[in-house]
């Protein structure tokens, strides 16, 4: 049932609104609104029950494993929830004087400066409300860096292949070329390709590093060395950061510009797809040109620096601060990790990628880089499986749903065919890793003796597999009454 | 080690099984001189009552205040109800519903948000939300450059908010887009009918019209879309969510009625929290539905022909598209949506409205008590919603230092946005405010002021 169809006109909610009536004598008759909005008429219960319903209906890290590939799904802490939902930090107003927040501000200061350690970058901002958006401001601040020099010539953002769909989308949204560069055999990208893809018309690369291919790039330096002696900066996209936390900082590897997708490595939840945050850091030389706002700590008292102080800024990229809220979450989160629990994220996470990739080679899925280490994800090819059944990676995708298992990331990267890009976070045990390899052995053996009951899977969920065509061809995005 | 479940024999088992003789071999690809060492910057761990000690210190640093600032931003009672429910687990720690059999709830729950939201802005769809009320904007801008053939060029009124078209700026500085601002006229505080006039010849892509704007003022809607109609380009209105319930939704504006529609859904039970995590909406005519950025969810049907929902139209979207796609967006802020969605449930078409008529009420009777006082007037004489401009016969900085002192956040000093408007404040009285605390209000500023 949808919340509509529980609805029934005059009904409504005494004590969440007003009680009263109020006068509104003071909006002239042809401003206001002739046929009430289609808001749905139910009692508070009904909407508790429909909505913790639906909830029921929902995956989630609080219910199930998500071997994610490339998104990073850990454990959420409730305490970075319930510190971050304190009733202060709820009620401040965003264009509050600074003096009123300083509480506040200082937990924004403290993560900047964390962030600035840990990515080994000169400046952070905090402002980008998702991965792609820093990406956005990412690309752009390349761009600002050229002009500000009188280098209009740079016209090309380098992309590998594997590269997430936002790179080239967000490369294009700032004005740019995309040059797409191919993958070796063993995952690194061509060298020889970029070589040749690099000139004056360079502006930069976007790297994610551990690659999409769950590899570590073996030839960053050089990769760094090529771009930046051709005139380009090197962005990196922090997707994978969770790899290498504590390990290896984007900084010490080149870059000039990173964004740190807080809702992957810095666990704040993924809300059913939002909000992220992803704040961005600068090397040295790129510095001028980071968006406002941020904070700075002058004589013992936290305020905004703003577009006045900072003139080449690209400016600003939401209504106030970003999704602040995020932030305070991540910053308890950070806190309760403390120094060790950095680098120590890394580790486990690694280790349980190559667990885990171990044990499915010997149960028998085919791994897309088998001499290469896993970073903290890994990718397995059904091809061949494929080839010979018709079961695809879909398939097998939605199979482990009914498993109890939420499906690994499916058919990303696109240039490896029917892949699955599995990434078990470090926040899993051991007994969760073996249970889903155990589901894992369980399936390939059902492709073999009962291929039906895998094709159409899934069978235990509310409902079965979803006609995604008729979606799209029979256009119906809001219900109707009678509908 | 916190969140992070092995125990020893755990760790001797899984390297055993890789055949690794420990952590650090697994790291073998990275180069050596890459490593780093300690982390400076870091502090060491806290346990959760000690994070929570330095949080509960920090949080009651900042304490409350009685909060009488709108621009873009509004304090409304949220019910209960609303964020219990929008943090259980199975909403809160879930990923995007790509998995659709396995996100039902989440889906479903986006298709009667959209519902509501075309239907609060009079549209026939709306997407899955956007960032914010700004970038929403933002994305509507390149949304009409994208549909209209000939025009890059965008008209932007000074009534809209002055963030608003910063944010516009940056984001589509890079695009080779034309933005016009209008000036607006003094006395009424509306956009300027005679600022229009000098486009009568050019060839222009879309209009944006704020209703209210951001003084708080009702903009004449249906002129100004007939206006933007008659030269073959896009109304794009830019509306609160909470004035919808009485306000005529841009849907209907004019003889044709605006063709995209976005706003900050902030209002719709999402909390202050210093700006965010907040949410934009973006809802637009049939005809645009291509056009449209973000995520939009679809009714379909499973293979026992049982209703169910997806994503849909992702061919528009980066994942597919690449360097192709409408937008580089890849989210949409589906926590504040679900949130929004609840409040909408919970409040029903009479309760929104009377959030509505209370706010403007209380925004009347606050603006009706300070005029009598010498030293303040009314800054516009066009009918306002929610918010209104104040000028006061002191500078606005310091008043603003005194109220704070009695616990009052008095409202925002339009001279930092507007730098010829000395002395004018933007205020604000939602239905969270009392007679009583009206009336302190005025008490208060009358003290000040003398």
């Amino acid at each position: 049932m949808l919340i509509f169809e529980h609805a029934r006109s005059g009904r409504r909610n005494y004590s969440q609104a007003p009680t009263t009536t109020a006068s509104i004598d003071g909006i002239p008759d042809n401003f206001l609104r002739k046929k009430q909005p289609l808001l749905p008429e139910v009692s508070e219960m009904d909407t508790v029950r429909h909505y913790t319903r639906l909830s029921q209906k929902n995956f989630s890290i609080d219910t199930e494993f998500y071997p994610l590939g490339s998104c990073t799904m850990k454990y959420n802490p409730r305490a970075c929830n319930s510190l971050a939902m304190l009733p202060q930090f709820l009620s401040r107003h965003p264009l509050a004087p600074e003096n009123t927040g300083q509480g506040f501000l200082a937990c924004m200061y403290d993560l900047q400066e964390i962030l600035k350690d840990v990515t080994g970058m000169a400046g952070i901002s905090l402002a980008p409300m998702a991965g792609a958006q820093g990406e956005l401001i990412g690309v752009m601040m390349i761009r600002a860096y050229h002009e500000s020099r009188g280098d209009f010539a740079r016209t090309e953002i380098i992309v590998p292949d594997a590269a997430h769909g936002t790179n080239p989308a967000t490369a294009v949204m700032c004005g740019f070329k995309v040059v797409e560069i191919a993958t070796d055999k063993e995952g690194n990208v061509n060298l020889d390709a970029l070589k040749a893809a690099v000139g004056p018309q360079t502006a930069g690369l976007m790297l994610t590093n551990p690659s999409t291919l769950g590899v570590f790039e073996e030839n960053v330096t050089e990769m760094s060395r090529v771009v930046h002696q051709a005139g380009g900066l090197l962005y990196y996209d922090g997707a994978n950061l969770n790899a290498v936390l504590g390990k290896v900082k984007p900084g010490d590897m080149g870059f000039d510009v990173i964004h740190i997708n807080l809702h992957k490595t810095f666990s704040t939840p993924h809300g059913g797809g939002g909000p992220g945050s992803a704040p961005v850091g600068v090397a040295k030389r790129l510095l001028p040109f980071l968006p406002v706002p941020f904070v700075t700590l002058e004589n013992g008292k936290y305020r905004w620096v703003n577009e006045k102080e900072q003139p080449q800024s690209i400016g600003r990229l939401s209504a106030h601060m970003g999704n602040a809220g995020v932030l305070l979450r991540a910053y308890v989160y950070v806190r309760l990790l403390g120094k060790d629990g950095m680098h120590r994220i890394a580790e486990f996470a690694t280790l349980n990628a190559n667990y885990l990739m171990a044990e499915l080679r010997k149960v028998g899925f085919e791994i897309a880089y088998p001499t290469r280490r896993a970073s903290h994800e890994f990718i397995v090819t059904l091809k061949d499986i494929k080839d010979k059944t018709g079961i695809t990676a879909m398939n097998l995708a939605k199979r482990l749903l009914d498993k109890g298992f939420h499906a690994p990331t499916t058919y990303f990267p696109i240039l490896v065919p029917e892949c699955l890009l599995i990434e078990p976070a470090e926040t899993e045990s051991k007994q969760t890793l073996d249970a889903f390899i155990t589901a894992m052995r369980e399936i390939l053996a059902e492709i073999k003796e009962q291929p039906d009951l895998v094709k159409n899977a899934p069978h235990t969920m509310p409902l079965k597999k979803l006609d995604d065509v008729k979606a799209a061809r029979e256009l119906d995005l809001c219900w109707k009454p009678n509908s | 080690m916190p969140f992070i479940p092995h125990t020893k024999e755990d760790i001797a088992e899984m390297l055993a099984s890789i055949g690794a003789d420990s952590i650090d071999t697994l790291f073998d690809e990275i180069p050596a001189d890459l490593k780093s060492g300690q982390l400076k910057e870091v502090p060491p761990g806290l346990s959760e009552m000690e994070i929570t000690r330095l949080m509960m210190e920090r949080a009651n640093q900042d304490g409350f205040y009685q909060n009488f600032i709108g621009a873009g931003a509004y304090e409304h009672h949220i019910p209960a109800a609303v964020w219990q429910i929008t943090t259980r687990g199975e909403f809160y720690s879930s990923y995007t519903p790509y998995q659709a059999e396995a996100s039902q709830g989440t889906l479903q729950l986006l298709y009667e948000y959209q519902t509501m939201m075309a239907s609060l802005t009079g549209m026939d769809v709306s997407n899955a939300s956007m960032y914010d009320g700004a970038t929403a904007l933002a994305e509507a801008v390149l949304m009409a450059v994208r549909s209209h053939r000939t025009s890059r060029k965008i008209l932007i009124p000074q009534t809209v908010h002055p963030i608003y078209r910063k944010v516009v700026r940056a984001i589509v500085s890079n695009q080779k887009i034309d933005i016009i601002e209008l000036p607006f006229n003094k006395e009424t505080g509306r956009i300027l009918p005679e600022a229009l006039e000098e486009f009568s010849n050019e060839d222009i892509a879309a209009f944006v019209i704020p209703q209210p704007n951001f003084f708080g003022v009702l903009e004449q809607v249906d002129e100004l879309t007939d206006w933007v109609h008659s030269k073959n380009a896009l109304a794009i209105g830019v509306v609160n969510p909470t004035t919808l319930a009485l306000l005529t939704p841009p849907g209907e504006w004019g003889s044709k009625g605006a063709d995209i529609a976005v706003g900050e859904g902030q209002p719709l039970g999402i909390p202050l929290s210093s700006g965010g995590p907040y949410f934009g909406f973006m809802a637009c005519k049939n005809n645009l539905i291509r056009q449209i950025p973000g995520r939009i969810i679809g009714r379909t049907n499973d293979l026992d022909g049982k209703r169910g929902f997806v994503l849909t139209l992702q061919a528009r979207e980066q994942h597919i598209r690449r360097s192709k796609a409408t937008s580089n967006i890849c989210t949409n802020q589906g926590l504040m949506v679900t949130a929004a969605t609840i409040y909408m449930a919970l409040l029903g078409p009479e309760g929104l409205r009377r959030v509505a008529a209370h706010s403007h009420a209380n925004t009347i009777n606050l603006v009706q008590q300070l005029e009598k006082i010498s030293g303040v007037d009314k800054g516009f004489s066009a009918p306002f919603f929610h918010e209104a401009v104040l000028r006061l016969s002191k500078p606005v900085d310091g008043i603003l230092e005194k109220l704070k002192k009695k616990g009052i956040l008095a409202g925002l000093n339009l001279q930092e946005y507007y730098p010829d408007m000395e002395n004018t404040l933007l205020v604000c009285a939602t239905e969270t405010k009392t007679a009583a605390d009206i009336k302190n209000y005025v008490e208060q500023l009358e003290q000040a002021l003398n």
